[in-house]
Parts: C-alpha cells; sequence; structure tokens
C-alpha cells in the first residue's frame, strides 16, 4: 500500500475538560471517499476540523499529502508552524461547512473568487473564468451575480462547494454538509458530492446519510466516543458491523 | 326556504351571500383626538417663536454666514472629523486588545474603556490643559507652548471618542459570525484579508449606526472645547453676544447650523447604511 493522503496518528484533543478525541487513528489513500458515521457527539466534526488545523490536536499528529499538518517535527518535538505556513496548507485542503459559510456581502462569484486571488495570487481574470466553470459544473451558472441569501440551502452549498474546488485542492472536507437543508434539497448537494467521488477526489465525508455511505463510500468509519470504533467497506461496516456500538447506532438511523 | 333570515345572513362565511361581507377597519377616535391635539400645541409653539420679536431674526440673518461665524463652523467641521478618524482608529485598536487572546492585551483595553468611559470629558479637558502643572516640560519644551487649546481639544475628545469607539467596533465584531473567519482561515486568507474583506465589511453593518450617533454627537459635543477658548462653531458666537448682548439670536445661529451639518450627516448616514446593507435583504 503506498503512503497514504491523509494519515491521521493517535490524535487527542479536548475542550476544557472534556475529552473529545482519545488517540484517533485513521488513514485515507489518495482518490479514495470516507464516510465518518458516527452519533452526535462522538467528536467526528472535530476530527475533521483537526485534519485542516481549524483545531489544534493536544497530543499526536496528522499529515496530509505526505507533510505534518499545522506542525513541523525538530528531534522529538513539533512546534506550531507560523500562520503564513498553516494558511498555505489549507489552500490545499478544501472544506465545506454545515452552515455553509458564504460571506453574505459578496456575490457568488465574489465568494468563489475571493481566495485564488487573494490566496494563490491567481490574476482575477483567470480565477473568474475558472469560478464560472466552476459554477457550471455545480448547475449554477445563472447565480453568478446573486447574493447568497437570495439562493435556496442547496444551492448556497453547491456554491460553498465550488468556492471550495476553485483553490484545486489536493483533499476535501465535508462535515455535515446537507445537515442543515431541508429533505428536498438534500439530493441535489449529494449529486454534486458524488460526481466529485466518481472523478477521484480524494475526500472525507462527515455525514448521516447513511444510503449516501452506501453508495458512494470507499471506507466508512464509524466513531463513537472519541474514538474510531470500526471501520471498512460499506457492506461490511453497514450490513454486518461487528461491534454492538455500530449496530446500536445503525438500528436507530436506518 | 322561504326561512331566510337576517342571523343566518350572518353567519361567518355564509355559502348563501350573493357577495362576500364588506370588512370595515375598526375606528379609532382616541389616535385622531390626540394627533388634534399635537397639532395644536405645534401651531401655538410655532406661532409664539415665530411673533416673539426677542427672537431678533433679523440679526440671525446678520450673523449667520458672517466671517468669524463661518471660522467656527469650520473649526467644528474639522476637529469633528479629526477626533472621529482618530477616536475610531484608537479604538480599533483597543477592540482588537479585548478580543484578543493575551491576556495583558485583553486587560490593558479593559481598563482604557473603563477609565476614559469612567470620566467627565470637561473634567479631562481640564485635565489636559492643565498637564503642565504635573509635567512643566515635555520633550525639552515648555508643556504649556507645547499643548495649545487646540491640541488639547483634540487629545481630550479623541481619548474620549476611543473609549467609545472601541466598545462600538468589538460590538459589531462580535455580530459577526464564527463561522465566516472560519471559512475565511479554512480558506488560506491572510489575517489582514480577513479582517478587511471578511469581517469590517459585515461588521460595519452594526457599526454604523451607532457610530452615526457618535459623530453627531460629536459635532455638537465639540462645543465643549468653548471652555477652554478654543474658537469653534459656539465660542465664535459667545464672541459676538458678550460684545452686542443679543444673546438669543446668536445663539439661534449656532444651532440653526448645528442643524444643518447633522441634517446632511443624517442622509449621509442612509446611504452608508444602505452599502453595507448590501446582500442582506432577502429578495427572492
Amino acid at each position: 500500500m503506498s503512503a497514504p493522503m491523509v494519515d491521521v496518528r493517535s490524535v487527542h484533543k479536548s475542550f476544557g475538560a472534556l475529552e473529545v478525541l482519545k488517540g484517533v487513528d485513521l488513514q485515507v489513500r489518495a482518490g479514495e471517499v470516507t464516510v465518518v458515521l458516527g452519533p452526535s457527539g462522538s467528536g467526528k466534526s472535530t476530527l475533521l476540523r483537526t485534519i485542516n488545523h481549524l483545531e489544534k490536536v493536544d497530543q499526536g499528529w496528522i499529515s496530509v499529502d505526505g507533510a505534518l499538518v499545522g506542525y513541523r517535527r525538530s528531534g522529538d518535538k513539533l512546534y506550531e508552524l507560523r500562520e503564513r505556513e498553516i494558511l498555505k496548507q489549507r489552500t490545499r485542503i478544501g472544506f465545506v461547512f454545515q452552515n455553509f459559510n458564504l460571506f453574505p456581502h459578496l456575490t457568488v462569484l465574489e465568494n468563489i473568487v475571493e481566495a485564488p486571488v487573494s490566496a494563490l495570487k491567481r490574476p482575477r481574470k483567470e480565477a473568474t473564468e475558472a469560478a464560472r466553470g466552476l459554477l457550471d459544473r455545480v448547475g449554477l451558472a445563472d447565480k453568478a451575480g446573486a447574493y447568497p441569501k437570495q439562493l435556496s440551502g442547496g444551492q448556497q452549498q453547491r456554491v460553498a462547494i465550488a468556492r471550495a474546488l476553485a483553490l484545486e485542492p489536493r483533499l476535501l472536507l465535508f462535515d455535515e454538509p446537507t445537515s442543515a437543508l431541508d429533505p428536498e434539497l438534500v439530493g441535489e448537494v449529494l449529486d454534486v458530492i458524488k460526481d466529485l467521488a466518481h472523478q477521484g477526489t480524494t475526500m472525507i465525508v462527515v455525514t448521516h446519510e447513511i444510503g449516501f455511505a452506501r453508495e458512494v463510500a470507499d471506507t466508512v468509519v464509524f466513531m463513537d466516543d472519541g474514538r474510531v470504533v470500526e471501520q471498512g467497506s460499506p457492506g461490511d461496516v453497514l450490513d454486518a458491523p461487528r461491534h454492538e456500538r455500530t449496530r446500536a447506532f445503525l438500528s436507530k438511523v436506518l | 326556504m322561504s326561512s331566510h333570515t337576517l342571523t343566518e345572513v350572518a353567519a361567518p362565511g355564509d355559502p348563501r351571500d350573493a357577495e362576500p361581507p364588506r370588512i370595515v377597519p375598526r375606528r379609532r377616535f382616541g389616535q385622531w383626538t390626540a394627533a388634534g391635539l399635537v397639532l395644536v400645541l405645534l401651531g401655538l409653539a410655532v406661532n409664539s417663536v415665530a411673533r416673539n420679536e426677542a427672537f431678533r431674526w433679523d440679526v440671525v440673518g446678520d450673523y449667520f454666514t458672517s466671517a468669524a461665524v463661518l471660522r467656527g463652523l469650520g473649526l467644528t467641521l474639522w476637529l469633528t472629523a479629526l477626533v472621529m478618524a482618530l477616536g475610531f482608529a484608537l479604538g480599533a485598536l483597543l477592540a482588537a486588545g479585548r478580543l484578543s487572546a493575551n491576556p495583558v492585551l485583553r486587560g490593558v483595553s479593559w481598563g482604557y474603556v473603563w477609565l476614559f468611559r469612567s470620566m467627565p470629558i470637561l473634567v479631562q479637558l481640564l485635565f489636559w490643559f492643565n498637564i503642565g502643572a504635573l509635567y512643566p516640560t515635555l520633550f525639552g519644551v515648555k508643556t504649556v507652548n507645547l499643548l495649545g487649546p487646540v491640541t488639547v481639544a483634540i487629545i481630550g475628545l479623541t481619548l474620549h471618542e476611543a473609549a467609545y469607539a472601541a466598545e462600538v467596533v468589538r460590538g459589531g465584531i462580535l455580530s459577526v459570525d464564527r463561522g465566516q473567519v472560519e471559512a475565511a482561515q479554512a480558506l488560506g486568507l491572510s489575517r489582514w484579508r480577513r479582517w478587511w474583506r471578511i469581517v469590517l465589511p459585515q461588521a460595519m453593518r452594526s457599526i454604523v449606526p451607532p457610530a452615526g450617533n457618535m459623530l453627531i454627537g460629536t459635532l455638537k459635543g465639540t462645543s465643549i472645547v468653548s471652555v477652554i477658548a478654543v474658537q469653534d462653531l459656539l465660542y465664535s458666537v459667545q464672541l459676538v453676544y458678550h460684545r452686542t448682548y443679543q444673546v438669543i439670536p446668536l445663539l439661534m445661529v449656532a444651532t440653526v447650523w448645528y442643524v444643518i451639518v447633522t441634517s446632511v450627516l443624517s442622509v449621509g448616514q442612509y446611504y452608508v447604511e444602505r452599502h453595507y446593507g448590501r446582500g442582506s435583504e432577502l429578495a427572492r
């Protein structure tokens, strides 16, 4: 097996006295889709946020594409990187939020163009052309001049995905991308994500959509109480779970 | 079928109605009585002002655009602009300090706001005016020569303004959803870019209304510098009426100018608010 694209090793994270991650290990190979399932409070969103250093780990380490995230190793110590270097790492990791977090005062096009122009120093004209192409890809070519509030939740999330893609990231992280959507809008967002999966984009998706996991995931990871309880192919984990906790969770959501 | 009684017709939504019943709004006698009373009182007040010879509107007209008054107005305007600009610049730094992760910066910013909001502006102006008693010389120069009345006015008003501006800016920043900063961080935007492009424009929506209030307050508040003999609008008309004893007409000169400038600023505020409100209306 070649070196994993994402390598998470015994990661611990606490918020005050509450230990949210209690030693998580996870490997994701390039081109694979990993779906993380688990009850709320199991630490899956926190795990995702440590992968682009939105949360700092207390112990352990994470590497993406062969480089430590957020730290530099010297001897037996990990030194936190300067912000500039962390920001540069983040441009290679796309992140899609549960609540979209589009910039409400910028148009759809400006939302997408912002990062390529200011973080990657792309010429604005080139970035604008690329942005129009991405909007076309998520089916919103006609919404370039709209403001986020003028769009439905599903449309906003598709813009957010286009915005993450604009940096041409090596890895995409989705944090419950459909949880804030009305039921009838979930499908259009999942379709876009599936499309990306079929094109071989490496991604980690935290979600409650079991059907999506079954259809798209190469690996399903089940987390509970800050630990990875079990992982494997969708067939193994979803249809023949080995752990009681996985069975209990699936019996509630299926 | 012939027993089509009145009560039956009056029933709500009677399917036998030829037309739906007409809707008659409730009469609001109390409101109209109050409105009439207010109009009468307003008429009496206007009448008494217009017919009171002691207002001497002719004198008001004579001095309204006199050189001394316009010079005073000019000083009031640039002093207001300068104090607002410096006050908000310092206030923004203080707000950043208050929101910093560093406890020393947080503590010092909090202490500044606490101190300068506690001190009456008049006391502060007199304090700076007499600072020579504490430090007779500054940088090898006599303090009295270094800090003239206008400089003292700028320093005092700015320090006072900054304490309030800090709270206004801090409130504005707090009104911006945390997810906005996270999204900007996740996209790799630099700290500077996150502040100028993402946080500040959104914070401005909450900052502009109270800042407009402060601007108008400062415009009129600068009149306090007349106590240390800075020749602002108020002090300029005072100089005239100390000579001519036409106190009321000259106070009216100053008042009308304050009203005019305030009105212009209010119109400006409307457009600034509209600018920063873009993208916030739910037009679908």
